[in-house]
């Protein structure tokens, strides 16, 4: 087992914590401070997806497509916070599950009807080759961007986090929204933005990874419940506990994806090998989870004062 | 009340349903992957399918055909459900159409519990080929293992010292690898099974890059090629790796997508764009008027697959009520299909030949598969001698 | 009482009606919308009852699906084995995930059981010996014995239709029963109950463990109707589709899951199956796009009519005259 592979392969983790966390980030905000559960996060990460593989077809520029594409499907997301899930923050969890999984079925037919099951979301030419980060050792460009972008969105929220009024607002309303309330904060409004912003982030994360995976009706299902994992064990409403979850988890998946199926590769024949590897990934990450739950419930970085 | 009134329309509406089976036409039930990352697959199959029923006037051996189309959407249990409607419900006289074996074998044994022929026009895996040969289920197409022992064969050909492997962890998966190792007489760098419908291939690119072997064989159908070619050129893999693909993974359906990437990638197939015989010439001509798009080797089998049930459907003279003698007919029809003369072995798998073909650009500077040369001729399976049929 | 006995005459004779008209695939159709009538009548235990929101419930059904498919595909072939078997394992399985899940509260009970939920769906994924993600096909339905053929589908219909007639008795009873007062006391209020002094969590872990058992109960016969298994009955969105069905029928009502589960599958039947003509005109591939309308329903449902169509039912007929 090489230094090369080692390195390329911890790429690969950070690169996929990053994107989840973009998703946990606003998943978290929405949950710390709205107290709603909205299992139709990973619907605005698909529609962003879609939102960006159109305009991109409409502009002829990848850039320029992404970055329409996320105010876009922020506005959407608003839109649906005004309208249908403003009503919910009253209701009761049960009720907030099943009207946001109900959100999920009519966003995913919706798509079906305006684009059809999957779009095409193709890389920028100019970023579809290697690049050569130390003699030796080649890593994709365009794993590169998604890798930058995604720090570049992390060191953004936190300094939006912590260093700006909007963000004071933000941790005052996660930490106790009562008292925020009593002290004058227009809520209303911070729930929309908040939520807007969420969206946002939803939809940088479905423009990134459209070309890497794919862009389908879906896509939003499987990765709503790593991103739910992510703000269990980080912390719900914390930020912190956002990153570290993310990339807590997109390192075990490296290891279960890329370590263990070499490791079970020597005793065991390569059908078995192969998928052992991602199955003990995934319920490593899922017993992470339960066990957080059981000891430590609020989370690694708890918000809530 | 709301559940009397939804029982009496269930009830109401059941018995005005379809009627009792006539044999005035010939009823066929497609299912088929029609949405999602593989659809294109499914779609040039059924495409491929339906011209050649437009071109018989509408019409299969001489009767009127009803083609009953289902999309499975990748999953074994809508795939079975459809299944079993239309072999149970409509009645229909052939099932065809699943793209992916895993579908296929979920779904299959409603038509041969309830005595309906499947003529696959694409799935074919070994186990239905030897011991478990069914009477009920033919092949249009080519034997699951095929297009990789041609594959291996080539790879034994050139001289490879090492070739690393990789393939989806499910039948036609494992099937394919070993029919790669059947032929190929070097060494295997590493064999990796990845998930069915898997997107992300960093950490196995990453495996391959550090294993250092002369060529990569993959069989990766669908979307999953798709994103694994693309994602192999951006590793900056294609230089040192020779890519070597079965020839549905270097076809149109992934040439539309990952474009020039593709260039050299050398494959193998039953058929080729470029095979001169009648039938493929108007097949391809038909083919690329009618939907304004190249047919990939999933439309030369839909094609081959109509023409079979109506060779055989000729062949029983319209008696599509009677299973036996459709099946006889079936067992010994003779035509021309779009890669030569067509011919079944006892386990009602094809016997034909296979070519090297590499992916270039055509004289109108299209990217098309072109044939390189004939790699085995009049190859069977290697699964046959384990059926008991005669 | 009176209701219910005339559902049941008319499930009762819905098969010979088909037999007579010889369209028999109905009648299979009609036994899976039983199946999971069963499946969301042990949920609405969990859910309407118990007010214990279990976003896992479908690893119960798939524990049970699977552990009746694997005897079936190694050779156990009789439904007196495989049947119980299933009811036990998923029963088990219960009590485990529930004596570690129910010691959370709130939103971090549904988020640990979904959790559990997964690591199974994960843990079944990854068995290549049993199909893994292609799924285990069997060879057989379960054997009723008595010279019972259970491939007939009368025959299978008859079976499933007096399990679902148990399953609701049972429900009925137990509700009127002790137990069920104190699991709805806790309901109602959990600290009153608890300083009454009933111990809450054991009354809350047998009511999971009874409803996981009823739901491996409906796994089984899920397994012997299809004579198929695949990880996908363990996914979280079918224990959304579970939740579905029984918000829809009614949650907290008897027949709720089972009205719930007749009106969400005959609905996609109907739609995809008779195509409606004016419909059509407007929206060409309307009957691929079911699921906007079911989605729709549902988001009226929770937003304006939480008590589902048995309580929108229930109400009429209390209306004054």
């Amino acid at each position: 087992m090489s230094w090369v592979l080692i390195a390329e392969q911890s790429l690969n983790g950070l690169q996929f914590g990053l994107m989840l966390f973009l998703l946990a980030a606003g998943l978290t905000l929405v949950f710390g401070i709205m107290d709603m559960i909205n299992l139709a996060h990973g619907s605005l990460y698909m529609l962003g997806a879609f939102i960006a593989a159109s305009l991109v077809q409409v502009t002829g520029s990848f850039a320029a497509g992404v970055l329409l594409a996320v105010p876009a499907t922020a506005l959407l997301g608003m839109i649906l916070e005004v309208s249908i899930l403003r009503t919910l923050y009253a209701r009761d969890h049960l009720s907030q599950v099943l009207a946001t999984f109900a959100l999920i079925l009519i966003l995913n037919e919706a798509v079906r009807l305006v684009w059809g099951s999957d779009a095409a979301l193709a890389m920028p030419q100019a970023l579809s080759g290697p690049v050569e980060l130390v003699p030796g050792l080649m890593y994709p460009a365009y794993r590169l961007l998604i890798i930058a972008v995604g720090l570049a969105v992390a060191v953004f929220l936190f300094l939006l986090i912590n260093k700006t009024r909007i963000g004071m607002l933000v941790r005052a309303g996660a930490s106790n929204r009562e008292m925020a309330l009593a002290m004058g904060v227009n809520i209303q409004a911070l729930f929309t933005l908040v939520f807007g912003v969420g969206a946002a982030l939803c939809a940088v994360a479905g423009a990134l990874l459209g070309p890497l995976l794919a862009v389908q009706v879906g896509m939003g299902e499987n990765i709503l419940i790593l991103a739910f994992v992510v703000i269990v064990i980080g912390g719900i409403g914390s930020m912190r506990g956002a990153l570290l979850g993310a990339l807590l988890v997109g390192i075990v998946d490296t290891i279960g994806r890329a370590f263990l199926p070499i490791a079970f590769g020597a005793f065991l024949p390569p059908q078995f090998a192969s998928a052992a590897g991602p199955a003990i990934a995934s319920v490593a990450i899922y017993l992470l989870m339960a066990l957080i739950l059981f000891f430590r419930p609020q989370g690694l970085f708890p918000a809530r004062g | 009340m709301r559940t009397l009134l939804v029982a009496a329309a269930l009830s109401l509406g059941a018995a005005a349903g379809p009627g009792v089976q006539a044999a005035d036409k010939v009823k066929i039930g497609f299912v088929s992957t029609l949405s999602g990352p593989s659809a294109a697959l499914g779609i040039d199959i059924r495409d491929a399918f339906q011209l050649a029923v437009k071109m018989n006037g509408g019409k299969l051996g001489g009767l009127p055909a009803e083609v009953l189309v289902g999309d499975d959407q990748f999953k074994p249990e809508v795939g079975r459900q459809l299944a079993e409607k239309y072999v149970k419900l409509d009645k229909v006289d052939f099932l065809t159409g699943f793209v992916f074996s895993n579908i296929m074998l979920a779904s299959v044994p409603v038509a041969f519990e309830n005595k309906t022929i499947y003529v696959s026009p694409n799935a074919a895996p070994s186990p239905l080929a030897g011991k478990q040969c069914n009477p009920y289920f033919f092949v249009a197409s080519w034997p699951n293992d095929a297009y990789h022992e041609a594959a291996g064969q080539h790879a034994t050909n050139k001289g490879y010292k090492s070739v690393y492997l990789i393939a989806p962890n499910y039948q036609a998966g494992k099937d394919s690898l070993a029919g790669f190792k059947r032929f190929y007489k070097g060494s295997i760098a590493n064999e990796v099974y990845t998930q069915l419908g898997q997107l992300d291939y960093s950490a196995e690119l990453a495996q391959a890059r550090a294993a250092k072997p002369d060529a990569l064989y993959i069989f990766l159908p669908g979307g999953m090629g798709i994103n694994f070619i693309k994602q192999f050129v951006a590793a900056g893999l294609s230089k040192d790796i020779q890519l070597i693909t079965p020839g549905f993974s270097s076809d149109q359906d992934i040439i539309r997508p990952v474009g020039d990437a593709l260039l050299g990638t050398i494959d193998t197939a039953h058929w080729a764009l470029d095979l001169d015989n009648a039938t493929n010439r108007k097949f391809v001509a038909a083919f690329e008027k009618e939907y304004q798009r190249l047919p990939s080797l999933f439309a030369a089998q839909g094609y081959d697959t109509a023409l079979l049930i109506d060779a055989a459907v000729r062949g029983a003279k319209g008696k599509v009520e009677n299973v036996e003698t459709v099946r006889k007919a079936l067992r010994d029809a003779k035509f021309e299909s779009s890669h030569g003369p067509f011919k079944l072995n006892r386990n009602q798998y094809p016997i034909q030949n296979y070519y090297l073909r590499v992916v270039a650009r055509d004289s109108q500077g299209r990217l098309v598969n072109k044939t390189l040369g004939t790699i085995f001729k009049d190859h069977g399976d290697a699964y046959v001698q384990d059926c008991p049929m005669k | 009482m009176r209701r219910s006995i005339f559902i049941f005459a008319l499930l009762a004779a819905f098969p010979l009606a088909m037999s007579a008209a010889g369209q028999l695939f109905y009648v299979g159709m009609v036994s899976r919308m039983m199946v999971y009538a069963i499946a969301a009548t042990s949920l609405n235990l969990l859910l309407g009852y118990g007010g214990m929101i279990s976003f896992g419930h479908a690893a119960f059904v798939g524990t049970g699906a699977y552990v009746a498919g694997i005897l079936l595909a190694e050779g156990a072939a009789s439904a007196w084995l495989g049947w119980p078997a299933a009811v036990v394992a998923a029963g088990a399985a219960a009590a485990l995930i529930g004596a570690v899940s129910l010691r959370t509260r709130g939103v971090y009970f549904i988020m640990i059981t979904l959790a559990f939920a997964q690591m199974m769906f994960y843990l079944v994924n990854s068995m290549k010996a049993y199909g893994g993600d292609e799924g285990l096909s069997l060879p057989r339905r379960a054997q009723l014995g008595f010279g019972l053929d259970s491939a007939n589908e009368v025959v299978f219909y008859y079976a499933v239709l007096l399990l679902l007639g148990l399953v609701l008795y049972s429900l009925h009873r137990l509700v009127r029963s002790r137990f069920g007062r104190v699991i709805l006391a806790i309901r109602e209020n959990e600290a009153r109950a608890e300083a009454i002094g009933f111990p809450v969590y054991r009354y809350r872990l047998a009511c999971f463990v009874i409803a996981g058992a009823a739901g491996g109960l409906a796994g089984a016969l899920l397994a012997s109707h299809g004579k198929y298994v695949n990880p996908n009955v363990l996914h979280w969105t079918q224990s959304g589709t579970l939740m579905i069905m029984v918000i829809l029928g009614g949650v907290g009502r008897l027949w709720g899951g089972a009205l719930g589960a007749f009106v969400l599958l005959g609905l996609e039947q109907l739609i995809a199956d008779y195509p409606i003509a004016w419909l059509a005109a407007l929206a060409p591939n309307y009957q691929q796009h079911a699921g906007l309308a079911v989605g729709a329903a549902m988001l009226a449902i929770v937003l304006y009519a939480p008590q589902g169509i048995a309580g929108l039912l229930a109400m009429k007929k209390d209306a004054p005259a």
